[in-house]
């Protein structure tokens, strides 16, 4: 098995890196806010006290209040907790739909392969803020909206990449001689092609999360996102701009919240390149 | 080279086909009677009676078959007829070529931006990998891309226009409404126009042609001029392609703060009113532009590095 042992891929023995286990570290601390805050601090994100209005941090809302008397720090975990949803499910949905395409593609060749890189270029040509915006119109629940948009524009990077890769691989020694051994293509994909994927596919994750993160957020910016009184970043941000001058930390901590995540997010994605 | 051609003509059918049933889903999954609602957006919600409601109906002729009005559509489409926006009664096409001007020049000037501010970075970090600016510029870039658009576009209207009133926050026609607007897409893209260069020119610099450069005596300005910008265009051209995908989202949101009356604004609003002639229109200019750029960059790479590196 000398053959074999020359597929097994140098980076995924070496771990992960300083820069990423940051971004994890900064990460886990977001989605560890989003979670708890609701179990520590059980306050209604949507209960409103005008008596309140832009107060400053009391027990029941240590972030203090925004401009209707709703708690800040209930409403920041909830929209957390709503960005951090749409993105695990549209990152799922289209890591899925991509790295199964793209080993089908790759594996069967001929015919399916152009097909399927044909779609996926022409996919890539659609500005991908523009299908969800249409997706959002078809589909009136915003949330699925999202996910079913995103899921879309985001498969394609998932199958870019596999199919690269795979081709590369199922033509390497290893492949050839498990092949040769009688294996089915599962155990192929399980010990050869998914320890090779994994690492880049972890790198398209973060970045695809990032970019839902980011996506939800703008649009909920400009309006034509999540509607109020949802609690959402980027809606959370345009509510409390007015405010900027009395209570300049309101703003700050969706803000805050939206570099954090992201950045640990591109951290993640980013270490394993350099 | 001409199957590069012919499979891009093949991927630009396929995306015209892509936008007809995108949009076509979304008039089938209009609530409600679409005469009403096309009616609502023209004479507005108080002003709509049935009688406005089927003479909107007979005009835009509403009352076909689904499969019909998206075959007629498509061969509408084929002899290059955008058709007319169903809200403003303009052909789609007089629309479009005017938001697409206001929508250049700022997509123009913020790549330009970008360029002058990423390349000459990137270079300098990539020349010296692993020195201070290369390490700064690692940890700049990741700090910038984690500032969506909207984000920086607002962090500038407040520092910039509300704090300093140096300049004005929204508006269109003065060259100082161009600076804000553009830096924003420009700040972004510069992120990660940087990062590229500095990869591609560290790969340069490092191979053994660039030593044999040095070594037989060239300067650094000689080398950098006659062996490593030829080198590194391929990747940088190629990498501007994708870069419109990014600037055309960014234009939807940065339009949409800045109140600049693009193709981006134009899109929204669209989309808002349901008006999906336009909607088709723009998905369709933005998706074939962006096929038209890439087999430009692609004829570009082929006169660049002639020996053929893609398929």
């Amino acid at each position: 098995m000398t053959v074999a042992a020359t597929d097994i891929p140098l980076a995924a023995s070496r771990g992960w890196s300083r820069t990423q286990a940051t971004g994890l570290v900064l990460l886990l601390a977001v989605v560890a806010f989003a979670l708890l805050t609701p179990l520590l601090v059980p306050v209604d994100p949507l209960k409103q006290s005008l008596r309140h209005t832009l107060a400053g941090p009391d027990a029941a809302a240590p972030f203090g209040y925004d401009h209707l008397g709703r708690s800040l720090m209930a409403r920041l975990a909830a929209a957390l907790r709503l960005s951090l949803l749409i993105a695990a499910a549209a990152v799922g949905t289209s890591a899925l739909l991509g790295v199964g395409l793209g080993v089908l593609a790759a594996w069967r060749g001929g015919l399916a392969d152009r097909l399927a890189s044909l779609l996926a270029d022409s996919v890539l040509a659609l500005p991908g803020l523009l299908t969800v915006l249409i997706i959002m119109a078809i589909v009136p629940n915003t949330p699925l909206a999202f996910w079913i948009g995103l899921s879309l524009v985001l498969w394609v990077e998932y199958f870019r990449l596999t199919r690269a890769t795979v081709s590369r691989m199922i033509v390497a020694p290893g492949v050839q001689a498990t092949r040769l051994l009688g294996f089915g293509p599962f155990y192929i994909f399980r010990r050869h092609l998914w320890p090779e994927l994994a690492p880049m596919l972890l790198t398209v994750a973060a970045l695809g999360a990032a970019t839902t993160i980011m996506t939800v957020a703008a649009l909920g910016f400009v309006s034509v996102g999540m509607r109020p009184p949802t609690p959402e970043l980027g809606l959370m941000m345009v509510e409390l701009l007015p405010y900027y001058r009395e209570a300049p930390m309101a703003l700050m901590s969706p803000v805050l919240a939206t570099f954090l995540t992201l950045l640990g997010l591109n951290l993640i994605a980013g270490g394993r390149r350099a | 080279m001409m199957r590069l051609l012919g499979y891009r003509a093949m991927q630009a059918l396929l995306v015209a086909l892509l936008v007809g049933v995108l949009t076509f889903l979304m008039m089938q999954a209009l609530p409600g009677d679409m005469a009403f609602r096309i009616a609502a957006g023209r004479y507005g919600y108080d002003m709509v009676t049935a009688g406005a409601a089927d003479a909107v109906r007979a005009e835009l002729g509403l009352d076909r078959p689904a499969l019909q009005a998206f075959g007629l559509w498509f061969l509408d489409l084929l002899r290059l007829d955008l058709g007319t926006s169903v809200l403003s009664g303009a052909p789609v096409i007089d629309e479009i070529r005017h938001q697409l001007g206001a929508s250049l020049q700022l997509a123009g000037a913020a790549l330009i931006l970008s360029l002058l501010m990423g390349l000459p970075i990137g270079i300098a970090a990539g020349l010296r990998a692993g020195g201070w600016l290369d390490r700064a510029l690692l940890v700049g870039s990741t700090a910038l891309r984690s500032v969506p658009q909207f984000l920086m576009g607002l962090i500038l209207i407040v520092l910039v226009s509300i704090q300093l009133g140096w300049l004005p926050a929204a508006g269109h026609g003065r060259p100082e409404h161009f600076i804000l607007p553009a830096l924003t897409l420009a700040l972004g893209l510069a992120a990660a126009s940087a990062r590229i260069t500095r990869d591609a020119m560290a790969g340069v610099a490092a191979s053994p042609f660039y030593a044999f450069g040095r070594w037989k005596g060239l300067s650094e300005g000689q080398m950098l001029r006659r062996h490593g910008l030829r080198n590194i265009g391929v990747a940088l051209i190629t990498f501007l392609g994708l870069q419109f995908a990014m600037l055309v989202e960014g234009v939807v949101v940065v339009e949409t703060i800045f109140g600049w009356p693009g193709i981006g604004h134009a899109l929204v609003h669209a989309i808002f009113g349901r008006d999906v002639p336009m909607v088709q229109g723009t998905a369709l200019m933005l998706g074939l532009g962006f096929v038209a750029l890439n087999t430009l960059i692609d004829l570009a790479a082929h006169r660049i590095d002639p020996r053929g590196a893609r398929p």
